[in-house]
């Protein structure tokens, strides 16, 4: 049987419809965002996990130049390593026909039994190659799919030197390569970029790899001791040419996934406080009103023997009916679009299981967090008209008080008409109200420019990487390092306007127990196409000596310009120099080391080399050099940098509109919550007023500018405080956006600001209208009588 | 000394004839005026008086372009308000109508000053609200807010309110219902006085009989419908009603 109270509830809730609604929506934000982002998160960590396991994803990686087989029981002994597998890897260049650019493979070899004991490859079509017949190979899935490689397809193919015909007999996915980026991408592009598989005898006959590997994949025993397993074969591979091994982490496919999963951990983390505490003040707000509506029938239930309590409990149970609407939207929008994600990031990343088992707790915590919300909203509202004595309570209160402040001498000072007068005074006597349309409409704000921030650090990035930094429009890779001699035949290659040579050597940077693997980068001096930029835009010279590291792998080290550091060089001399940093730039994309080419060659004690050479091309003879380069057997890479800007422009473009949509539906549902919550409220309290206006001789639109105006001023007041939060708050995501590749700039344009007042502005006149809409409803002559 | 009986023969100001009003609320009809007819003119002082639920207020409401008549016509001057708009209803209250009613209606966010100078912002050649206001002795409370002014001040401040645009037509609904004898009759002198002073054509809707002694016409309301009305010939000064 539902007591009269709780039927008053119901029918309380049902005729606060809208009010009701609008706190739901920022209530369910934050549950939704909860739940999404969890779900979301441990989906795909749970699918990862089980794809690498299944698979028997590697736990240490090594790449080396060459190291005999027969050294493998050897390594095995090492303590911690459970299993290993030694491959031969060689770099490619494919030609398709569709393609004029060539297409950048890497091959890797396969057991002859075509299962090696580490990152097994998963057979999507067709079969693997056979050990038999030494020019099939199985093609990376979306690389086959993008180029419509069929099993039985043929494809030309460019390893060390040698020209070959391969016949594409399956294709494959692998734990490897979940994200799968070429050498000079930015981006995945599967058009672009393959991974080829191919028999291990027919692979090391092309590389001249017999009895040998340059690549080894170790996994761990329970327990090990990664770091000590990774010294190890540090210390054995040495004299082969080890160039460092390193665990998952350094493992590009893995450390972007990581990555990924860990932001929506931060989202799910940073998002939802902003959204409760506007739904607790909202409520809050609410309930002081209707209770105050209800001051004498409260006196009346208590004056027929309610309890305190008993009433106390009835308008906390209402405050719970709208978290428990707020909850159940955002549990029903969380799971849906999580599932709905998940499938999305499966495809994206090419998981193939799919692992959707939410945990229950991110939901029962949601819950009790929107509980506690609201009830924290209420209890306030709910204290005193409570408590008041039957008699006191059926009495109709006292009008308000006004006394005469600050506004008084604005007024007079301004020569301010009395509508001006009567909302100012109504904002500062309930400072309380104001502040919170005031905080809800600046975290709209600053959650807007949050979102939109993104666009122009990508813009920065855009403009940095592919027009100040690299402005070459082709690199080409080589296969060895070569002398100067190789910058004069790359001039004469079709179109050649400019070529410039860097020379690429892999080091491992120490300081004292810190150390990170990259890789230095020696520019040619006076180099015009790739140059470092600094803060402002401008090029930077290298200095004649030392190092110069970006920001973030300085920071990473705890370095500071002047400090000296250990560089270990891993590939030929293989020797350890001290360096000091003698300059760190900004970098958004990259972490590599940079050092001037005679500086480096000097300590190296050789005649300047190059290993990487840029091109400024004519660019009608771009397809005339690309047909030149396929030729090439020196060249074992080629860059076309439109197209990594076209793809990078692309992805990003596509996860930037993403965020920004819903990031825009988040900030506008907290304005219009608030704003109309707050306009009620207004409205019924001054119905009385406003109608008195009306009788005076104010048209409507004159009334309605005394309902609008209070909330215009509070949202143009609250627009340079969203600012100022959102600049933060984009701060924040740049930490938490920041990962090993990539360092997201803080920089936000005028429009950014513009752009996200805008849409406060709108979503706050809209939900004004709407309840303007309901002051031209009142009924003058009955608003007169009705007192409250 | 009674003060002289305006003359019925002065123009009309506002003239309603066979006036009717129907509520409807749901399926039930109320009838609360059946066929009113009335003039106002120059300078005179009306009491509308009769028992609550007469129609009284329905009436006062549909004169001042509140409310808009079920039938019948209401004319201002040689203004036709029965099919006159929205906005011209609402121009007309704001230029030639003041308002006093039993609850004050004062904005609590505005002093008493503030109060006024909310209408004579929006009038044309109104008198300054300190005018307005000393005209109904309140010269020394200019500065207070509505809750810091007892019932009997916060009624002349509405009258000040009400008066400060020069209206040609001054609506009092039971000025002097909130209010205790004493503080009645010094707001009654106010209207007096505005209305001697002014000229302004007033009518007082009352229930309280003892009213009706000062006015210089007395329309009797009951059940929707005029049922008499009479003219005073001796009209007697605020000062000297008791009820």
């Amino acid at each position: 049987m539902v007591s009269v109270l709780d039927r008053k509830l119901i029918r309380d809730l049902r005729r606060l419809w809208a009010q009701v609604l609008a706190i739901a929506a920022v209530l369910a934000c934050g549950v939704m965002v909860l739940v999404l982002g969890e779900g979301l998160q441990s989906s795909l960590a749970q699918s990862r996990d089980t794809y690498y396991e299944r698979q028997r994803f590697a736990d240490v990686f090594a790449t080396l130049t060459r190291a005999p087989r027969t050294l493998l029981p050897e390594l095995a002994e090492i303590e911690g390593v459970a299993s290993l597998t030694a491959r031969v890897e060689a770099a490619a260049l494919i030609g398709l026909p569709e393609m004029d650019e060539p297409v950048s493979a890497r091959v890797l070899s396969l057991p002859a039994s075509g299962e090696p004991a580490l990152n097994l490859p998963l057979l999507v079509t067709g079969r693997l190659p056979s050990a038999l017949h030494p020019d099939e190979v199985a093609l990376y899935a979306p690389f086959a799919e993008a180029h419509e490689l069929m099993p039985g397809a043929q494809i030309e193919a460019v390893i060390r030197g040698t020209r070959r015909s391969l016949l594409v007999t399956g294709h494959v996915l692998s734990p490897e390569f979940v994200y799968t980026i070429g050498p000079g991408q930015m981006m995945p592009d599967d058009r672009r970029y393959g991974v080829i598989w191919m028999g291990e005898e027919a692979l090391a006959g092309a590389a001249d790899m017999q009895g040998a590997f340059n690549a080894l994949m170790v996994g761990l025993t329970r327990g090990a001791n990664a770091q000590a397993v990774i010294d190890a074969l540090d210390d054995r591979l040495a004299r082969f040419g080890g160039a460092g091994a390193h665990d998952r982490d350094g493992q590009i496919s893995h450390a972007f996934l990581a990555s990924e999963i860990d932001q929506l951990g931060t989202m799910a983390l940073v998002l939802p406080p902003i959204f409760l505490a506007v739904s607790a003040f909202l409520v809050n707000m609410v309930l002081s009103r209707l209770i105050a509506l209800e001051r004498q029938q409260i006196g009346l239930l208590k004056a027929v023997g309610y309890t305190t309590a008993a009433i106390t409990a009835h308008y906390l149970k209402l405050s719970l009916g709208i978290g428990l609407i707020g909850t159940l939207i955002g549990w029903g929008a969380g799971a849906r679009l999580s599932l709905g994600m998940t499938r999305m990031y499966a495809e994206f990343f090419r998981l193939p299981v799919l692992i959707y088992n939410p945990s229950s707790w991110p939901f029962a915590l949601s819950a009790a967090l929107a509980a506690l919300t609201v009830l924290a909203g209420a209890w306030r509202a709910v204290g005193a008209s409570v408590r008041l004595s039957p008699a006191i309570a059926m009495l109709p209160p006292a009008p308000p008080s006004f006394r005469r402040g600050l506004v008084d001498g604005l007024g007079t000072a301004l020569r301010l008409r009395q509508t001006t007068m009567m909302i100012l005074r109504g904002i500062t006597r309930w400072p309380g109200r104001a502040a919170i349309t005031l905080f809800g409409v600046s975290a709209s704000v600053s959650v807007l420019i949050a979102s939109f921030f993104l666009s122009d650090a990508m813009a920065l990035m855009t403009d940095e990487v592919f027009y100040q930094a690299n402005r070459q429009n082709v690199t080409l890779t080589l296969s060895q390092a070569q002398t100067d001699r190789a910058l004069l035949d790359a001039v004469h290659l079709p179109g050649v306007l400019v070529a410039e040579g860097s020379f690429s050597l892999p080091v491992r940077l120490v300081v004292g127990p810190r150390e990170e693997l990259t890789s230095i980068t020696a520019f040619s001096e006076g180099a015009t196409l790739s140059r470092l930029i600094d803060d402002e835009g401008r090029a930077v010279a290298l200095p004649d000596a030392g190092l110069v590291l970006p920001e973030g792998l300085a920071d990473k080290l705890g370095l500071r310009t002047g400090d000296r550091l250990r560089v270990e060089a891993l590939a030929p001399p293989r020797e350890t120099w001290e360096l000091p940093l003698a300059a760190t730039i900004r970098q958004t994309i990259g972490q590599e080391a940079y050092m001037a080419r005679p500086a480096l060659f000097a300590l190296m004690r050789q005649v300047p080399q190059v290993n990487r050479i840029d091109l400024l091309v004519d660019a009608p003879a771009l397809p005339a050099l690309y047909a030149e380069a396929k030729r090439r057997p020196e060249i074992a890479g080629l860059t076309a940098w439109d197209a990594v800007r076209e793809q990078f422009e692309a992805t990003i473009g596509e996860n930037v509109l993403i965020s920004v949509i819903v990031y825009t539906t988040l900030g506008v549902l907290i304005t219009v919550g608030v704003v109309y919550n707050a306009a009620r409220i207004r409205l019924s309290e001054r119905a009385h007023e406003l109608a008195s206006l009306r009788v005076l001789g104010f048209h409507r639109s004159e009334v309605g500018m005394v309902l609008i105006g209070e909330t215009a001023a509070l949202t143009l007041a609250a627009i340079p405080l969203g600012w100022i939060a959102g600049y933060g708050f984009a701060a924040l995501m740049t930490q938490a956006f920041t990962t090993d590749l990539v360092a997201l700039p803080l920089v936000i344009e005028r429009a950014t600001y513009a752009t996200a007042s805008l849409i406060a502005l709108a979503a706050a006149l809209v939900s004004t209208l709407a309840v303007r809409r309901r002051l031209d409803r009142i009924d003058i002559v009955q608003a007169l009588k009705a007192r409250d | 000394m009674a003060p002289p009986a305006r003359s019925l023969s002065s123009a009309p100001v506002l003239v309603a004839k066979d006036v009717t009003r129907i509520y409807r609320t749901g399926s039930v009809e109320v009838q609360a005026l059946r066929g009113v007819s009335v003039e106002l003119h120059e300078g005179e002082m009306v009491v509308l008086l009769g028992a609550s639920g007469s129609g009284k207020s329905t009436l006062l409401n549909i004169l001042g372009a509140l409310d808009r008549p079920s039938s019948g016509t209401v004319q201002f001057r040689e203004h036709d308000l029965t099919h006159a708009s929205e906005r011209a209803l609402t121009q007309f209250r704001r230029e030639h109508v003041g308002f006093v009613f039993q609850f004050y209606n004062l904005m609590p966010a505005l002093t008493a000053r503030e109060n006024v100078a909310l209408v004579t912002e929006i009038s044309r050649a109104p008198m300054r609200p300190e005018e307005a206001l000393e005209r109904v002795g309140l010269g020394h409370r200019l500065d207070h807010f509505p809750a810091e002014l007892s019932g009997g001040e916060q009624q002349r401040v509405a009258i000040a309110r009400a008066i400060a645009k020069r209206p040609e037509l001054l609506l009092c609904d039971e000025p002097t219902g909130a209010l205790d004898s004493t503080t009645g009759v010094q707001v009654l002198e106010a209207l007096h006085q505005v209305n001697r002073e002014l000229g302004t054509a007033t009518a007082i809707i009352t229930h309280n009989v003892g009213i009706r002694r000062i006015a210089d016409r007395v329309i009797h309301i009951s059940d929707g419908l005029v049922a008499r009305e009479e003219v005073n010939e001796a009209p007697i000064l605020p000062a000297e009603v008791t009820w």
